[in-house]
């Protein structure tokens, strides 16, 4: 038992793991950054996992094709955007109930992308490639920590502060603020309440196709249908896990990335612990941090915006 | 019925676009299975765990209460029941298996769905997510236990248990026909969610919190106390689908019993405009699609993803129309200009 264990602390403390934690919760701090700011704006999208899922497939098809992982990128991006115009068109258009749209994206999504990528299974393309810079990415231990990351990675991060930049340091934040804490007032202020959350939305399925980009074009090098198995759910436990807050959320990502990459690592070392008692395990630890955060909070969860997943009619 | 059609119109664009017959493939959807009496059992075989988690999931969503983790239910319920199944096996157990077996699966799926409630009500923690996420949980509970304990000696390493008795299976009701009496225990289902939603003080309240939740406070209703028990009977009856689907069509248990019957209930709900008559109708819909589905990629290779598709894009149409029913849509133009249509 002593020496498992400390077979586990030998495994936290390697380069080699923060080095798989990090590719491991890029995806999961992408998808939440973008829904984070929908959030913010009071619109709730439970449609992660099928922007995401849509972002692999598009993404990695259109990579295949073009030979390209910018474009492949891009089309991610799109893919995931044009499936939130979906669910913007509907719950902000039609005032449709925002639970039921986003449920109903998800199961699109899951099934548009296996017939998108169905031709694209067994493929393989080459993966995004790490930038090494000179010098800097040689220094012992730091060096291919810091600087020895893909894109994707140094682009997850310069989103996360952007966004911090936005929400606090700008008009544009605070007014997008405002409208997800009180549309009425926003409205009656002369704020286009719908024009503003139909913009968050968009930059939400764009996240969300990005991080679904990211795992066929960085993560595994190939398409497999279903890839996502779950990110997009964890990635909106985790908005809720920061309380709607940036800096919170990379902390968040990046736990839940160590819990993923334990879970694979544990099974190598073959403690007799069931292999799908570690695979419940992201999920288990979703439950359990939720219950918490939600405890501390109080039951009417103050730290969420204040018209979250209302929905909001002009003129009534 | 205008969403179906458009559906149905949409669809048919889907298939031209993947090189179908559009027509041909409309026809083999959901002409054909309709018309063959083998196909017709199967059909009802499917509706019947989808209308009776999607009849108990309605009594949540009128109540505005989210419960998405029925998938995850309705395994614990298909293993709680099989436990019995698997403890008998082979034992000259009577007649009292079975009925043990529905209780239990019907038990756990409860108590599995109270645990989201009870964070909610507790904590205030969301049930969509910590519902979802316990799909997942208990999805992995049961491929360990086949996998592991619970797996046939005999069964040449397959990840099953051992075929039930027969004492621990539903029979038939028709020589031939996989349709079993658990399809009976649905439409009694049916019939006492219509009788209590419609007739009783719980159904008004349910109703009631759900239109108008300070009206309800204010007289008195207890919200938190209708959280626990609409999640308690959509579990219950997910769970008790769940145990049927296991000792009735299928008669052991393996990690694939369900394609993903939860979620599609979800859309049953939602169709049958949470109505107990519409969603009998809407489950044996959207069985058709299922059914339809494996027959279309039997016959024309098509991927079966696309019954997937085709949910989602029905779910989207149904929600559409009935916002449609509800509001005018004004497209307005000038300084604060509202973005519906053209959005």
């Amino acid at each position: 038992m002593l020496d498992a264990l400390g077979q586990i602390l030998g495994l936290i403390f390697s380069v080699n793991f923060i080095l798989t934690v990090i590719t491991a919760s890029t995806p999961l701090l992408l998808a939440a950054s973008g829904e984070l700011v929908a959030e913010r704006s009071g619109v709730l999208n439970l449609g992660v996992e099928g922007m995401m899922i849509m972002g692999a497939a598009c993404g990695f098809a259109a990579a295949y094709v073009s030979d390209s992982t910018i474009v492949g990128a891009l089309c991610g991006i799109l893919a995931g955007a044009a499936m939130a115009a979906i669910f913007a068109f509907l719950t902000l258009g039609l005032a449709v109930n925002q639970v039921a749209t986003g449920l109903a994206l998800t199961i699109l999504g899951t099934g548009l992308s296996g017939l998108i990528g169905a031709g694209f299974v067994g493929m393989r393309i080459t993966p995004a490639p790490q930038l090494y810079l000179p010098v800097l990415t040689g220094l012992p231990v730091v060096g291919r920590i810091l600087f020895g990351q893909d894109a994707f990675v140094y682009f997850s991060f310069a989103l996360i502060i952007g966004i911090w930049l936005f929400l606090y340091r700008t008009r544009s934040g605070l007014i997008l603020r405002a409208v997800g804490d009180n549309h009425v007032s926003a409205h009656a202020l002369g704020y286009p309440v719908l024009k503003i959350r139909m913009l968050a939305v968009l930059f939400g399925g764009g996240c969300a196709g990005l991080a679904g980009a990211f795992l066929p074009l960085a993560y595994t090098p190939f398409f497999i249908p279903g890839m996502t198995a779950g990110r997009g759910w964890i990635a909106l436990a985790l908005v809720v896990f920061a309380s709607w807050r940036p800096g919170r959320l990379v902390a968040g990502a990046y736990l839940f990335g160590a819990v993923t990459f334990l879970q694979l690592s544990v099974q190598g070392l073959g403690l007799g612990i069931p292999p799908q008692v570690m695979s419940s395990l992201p999920y288990l630890a979703t439950v359990v941090v939720l219950v918490l955060i939600s405890r501390t909070r109080g039951a009417s969860g103050s730290a969420a915006p204040a018209s979250l997943g209302v929905v909001f009619v002009p003129d009534r | 019925m205008i969403a179906v059609a458009l559906t149905l119109a949409t669809v048919a664009v889907l298939f031209a676009i993947i090189g179908k017959n559009p027509i041909e493939a409309l026809d083999v959807y959901f002409l054909e299975p309709l018309l063959d009496p083998f196909s017709l059992g199967e059909i009802v075989v499917k509706a019947t765990p989808l209308v009776m988690i999607a009849i108990g999931l309605s009594l949540c969503y009128i109540a505005n209460v989210w419960n998405i983790g029925a998938e995850g239910q309705f395994l614990v319920g298909a293993v709680a029941g099989s436990w019995l199944a698997v403890r008998t096996n082979g034992t000259d157990a009577g007649y009292w298996v079975l009925p043990a077996m529905l209780v239990l699966g019907t038990l756990a799926g409860a108590l599995y769905a109270l645990i989201p409630a009870i964070c909610k009500v507790r904590f205030g923690a969301s049930e969509i997510l910590t519902s979802l996420m316990l799909v997942y949980v208990a999805y992995y509970g049961m491929d360990y236990l086949v996998r592991g304990p619970w797996r046939d000696p005999k069964g040449l390493n397959f990840p099953t248990t051992a075929p039930f008795d027969p004492v621990a299976t539903l029979p038939p009701l028709f020589e031939g026909s996989r349709v079993h009496s658990g399809t009976l225990i649905a439409l009694m289902v049916v019939m006492l969610i219509a009788v209590m939603l419609g007739r009783t003080i719980m159904g008004f309240e349910i109703r009631l919190v759900g239109a108008a939740p300070k009206a309800a406070g204010f007289s008195g209703f207890n919200a938190d106390r209708l959280v626990l028990f609409t999640f308690a009977i959509s579990g219950a009856l997910a769970g008790l689908a769940g145990i049927i689907e296991v000792a009735g069509p299928i008669g052991y248990l393996q990690p694939d019993i369900s394609p993903g019957y939860g979620f599609t209930a979800i859309i049953v709900a939602f169709l049958g405009r949470l109505n107990p008559i519409g969603i009998l109708i809407a489950g044996f819909f959207l069985a058709l699609t299922f059914i339809g589905g494996e027959n279309a990629e039997i016959a024309m290779k098509v991927p079966l993803d696309l019954t997937k598709v085709f949910q989602g894009i029905l779910l989207f149409y149904v929600l559409a129309c009935d916002s449609m029913i509800a509001y005018r849509v004004r497209l307005i133009r000038g300084v604060r200009k509202a973005v519906p249509a053209n959005a």
